[in-house]
């Protein structure tokens, strides 16, 4: 039972993600060469992985118990202008900054999740009404506090170095070690801890989850808190990498993380996938975007492929889910 | 003859103005099957939730062990030992069944903050739980539930609850879904349950699979008890005739709806 098996390994959540990962590495080396493979080329792809990566796992949890969450995309701006404007405009401590930027994130998390367990409205519809507003929110505010929509703040020391800086003076940044890091403790809490189990039970079904006594609205607000803290988090990590933040931007991340998480195995309606699924995904989502570059394609087929990889791998998983649900052990085996 | 676990006196709910049940009276005693019998909207489900604590009595009273007891919620029942099985609920059709059986009781190995969920140790223990009902098939706990069958699936909610201690076993509709060979597993572990001493409430269309495990039959009838009889008492044919809406069927209606006209709404006594 606990051989590995080939059947066994697709059998998992995440063969779909690992099986496009290497599709994608092959039609990149055909078409581009290995360059994207040496550490210039690697950095390129591994700093858009590790930012869209540290937003798209509780992204993908959330998705997993069944909810969603499109305000991260108005959370990355809104991490980056906090930052921006207690720190760069009114030159307080950065680690007050960094305590208030990750702060609004928790409230915007809270009150996403309050506002879903309390309302029933679908996640989707309250998450795109707080991108609005705290879209307006960051605009309005950063207006009328610098009279600007671009904010500039310059960081030394040991918060550059712990959130914006590159590593070892090269082109990687010092995100790409949090997404690794983050990775892992999201896999130890999701797959080996006993917390996991409650994610799953509750994107299966949340009344028996309830019932067997799963915390499931406590688990959904901390869900919620997750997402929209890391994608204030990265926000304010840009903000601190390039020494300025802009009120617009950050849309992008929405879409990028569900096709990564979806790519990466998860069940849109909840219930199954997995973190290191989740992390194949935004590889490949990665390596697609950014390995045009190094092929003599125009980057603006980028989106075809991006499409047509997103239908590939969903009808992949759903295969594959398939597989996973009709498997039994062979007859003779008992 | 011995106390009821869990027993219903004069119960009555209505939601709002509407009254769905009337003067309930049941008993549910160890070891023995209650089958509740009776059409779509009879109030079937609405007593199963005043029994499984979702929903509150207007008036009554329920006992357990013989003494007034409240279900404020569906984790009071359950803590009570009154453990509900839907017909396809309480299980995940996604999980694997090892973590499906152990949903919010995860068995875990180390300690501290390493603690981390023993996934052989709860297959093992859903694998010989489910096989200890008579569900000989299931070897593998890593399989997922969705690709169990129906009757497994039911058999592996009903294991579930009977490892957990249940003593009042509440099974909403176990076979309807189900064809004749899934069925068959299902009753067999609700004769299992029975033999184990526990108490089951089995709500059911099926006339054929109340006869083969019932010791008490209850039928409802517009959310009153239109007849209350032992195993034995009446043949199958009276039975489907009283569940299928027949000739007789509409006499006792009319016959209760009189009654009801003539004594204030209020329902005749079941007859015994």
């Amino acid at each position: 039972m606990s051989s590995i098996t080939i059947g066994g390994l697709l059998r998992r959540p995440e063969a779909g993600a690992a099986l496009g990962l290497i599709a994608v590495l092959i039609f990149f080396a055909i078409f581009g060469g290995l360059t994207f493979l040496k550490p210039a080329g690697m950095a390129s792809w591994l700093n858009v992985a590790a930012n869209l990566g540290v937003i798209a796992i509780p992204l993908g949890l959330l998705m997993i118990a069944g909810e969603l969450d499109i305000s991260v995309g108005a959370m990355v701006p809104f991490g980056a202008m906090t930052v921006a404007v207690v720190t760069g405009h009114y030159g307080m401590s950065i680690w007050l900054g960094v305590a208030v930027a990750l702060s609004f994130g928790v409230i915007v998390g809270l009150v996403n999740g309050i506002l879903v367990i309390k309302t029933a409205v679908p996640s989707l519809i309250v998450t795109l009404g707080s991108l609005f507003a705290v879209q307006g929110i960051v605009l309005g505010l950063t207006v009328l506090i610098t009279k600007s929509t671009s904010v500039a703040l310059t960081v030394e020391g040991p918060a550059k170095v712990l959130f914006g800086d590159f590593l070892l003076g090269g082109q990687l940044q010092v995100m790409v070690i949090w997404w690794l890091a983050l990775t892992a403790l999201y896999i130890f809490f999701v797959h080996v801890s006993p917390f996991g189990n409650w994610i799953f039970a509750m994107g299966g079904d949340k009344t028996s989850a309830r019932n067997a006594g799963i915390p499931t609205d406590r688990l959904t607000v901390i869900l919620f808190v997750l997402s929209a803290t890391s994608a204030a988090f990265v926000g304010m990590c840009q903000a601190i990498l390039y020494n300025s933040a802009q009120v617009a931007g950050g849309q992008s991340f929405i879409f990028n993380a569900i096709i990564s998480v979806v790519v990466g195995g998860v069940l849109l309606t909840g219930g199954f996938g997995s973190v290191v699924g989740i992390f194949f995904g935004t590889i490949t989502f990665a390596i697609v975007t950014q390995g045009i570059y190094y092929t003599d394609f125009d980057r603006n087929w980028s989106s075809l492929i991006i499409g047509v990889l997103l239908l590939g791998a969903v009808l992949m998983n759903n295969t594959f889910r398939k597989m996973a649900l009709s498997y039994s052990p062979k007859k003779g085996a008992k | 003859m011995t106390t009821p676990i869990l027993a219903l006196r004069g119960v009555n709910k209505s939601f709002g103005p509407i009254d769905v049940l009337h003067d309930i009276t049941l008993e549910v005693r160890p070891g023995e099957v209650l089958c509740l019998l009776g059409d779509n909207g009879a109030g079937k489900s609405t007593l199963i939730k005043i029994m499984s604590g979702v929903h509150q009595a207007s008036s009554g009273q329920i006992e357990l062990d013989g003494q007034p007891v409240t279900l404020p919620t569906p984790r009071a029942a359950q803590e009570a030992g009154i453990s509900t099985v839907h017909q396809f609920g309480g299980t995940f059709p996604l999980m694997s069944i090892g973590r499906s059986f152990f949903v919010g009781v995860e068995p875990t190995k180390g300690w501290g903050p390493f603690k981390v969920y023993d996934r052989k140790r709860a297959n093992s223990i859903a694998v010989k739980a489910v096989q200890d009902m008579g569900i000989t098939r299931i070897t593998d706990g890593d399989r997922l539930v969705g690709g169990l069958s129906g009757g497994e699936r039911q058999s592996l909610a009903i294991a579930r609850a009977v490892h957990f201690g249940a003593r009042v076993l509440i099974l909403d509709e176990p076979t309807a879904a189900l064809g004749v060979k899934q069925a068959t597993h299902v009753l067999r572990i609700v004769n299992e349950a029975k033999r184990r001493g526990l108490a089951v409430v089995f709500i059911t269309h099926q006339v054929m699979h109340a006869m083969a495990v019932g010791d008490h039959f209850a039928v409802l009838i517009r959310g009153a008890v239109a007849a209350d009889f032992k195993k034995g008492e009446k043949t199958r044919e009276e039975i489907t005739d009283l569940m299928a809406g027949g000739a007789s069927m509409a006499s006792l209606e009319a016959e209760i709806e009189g009654y009801m006209a003539s004594h204030g709404g209020h329902p005749p006594p079941p007859a015994q």
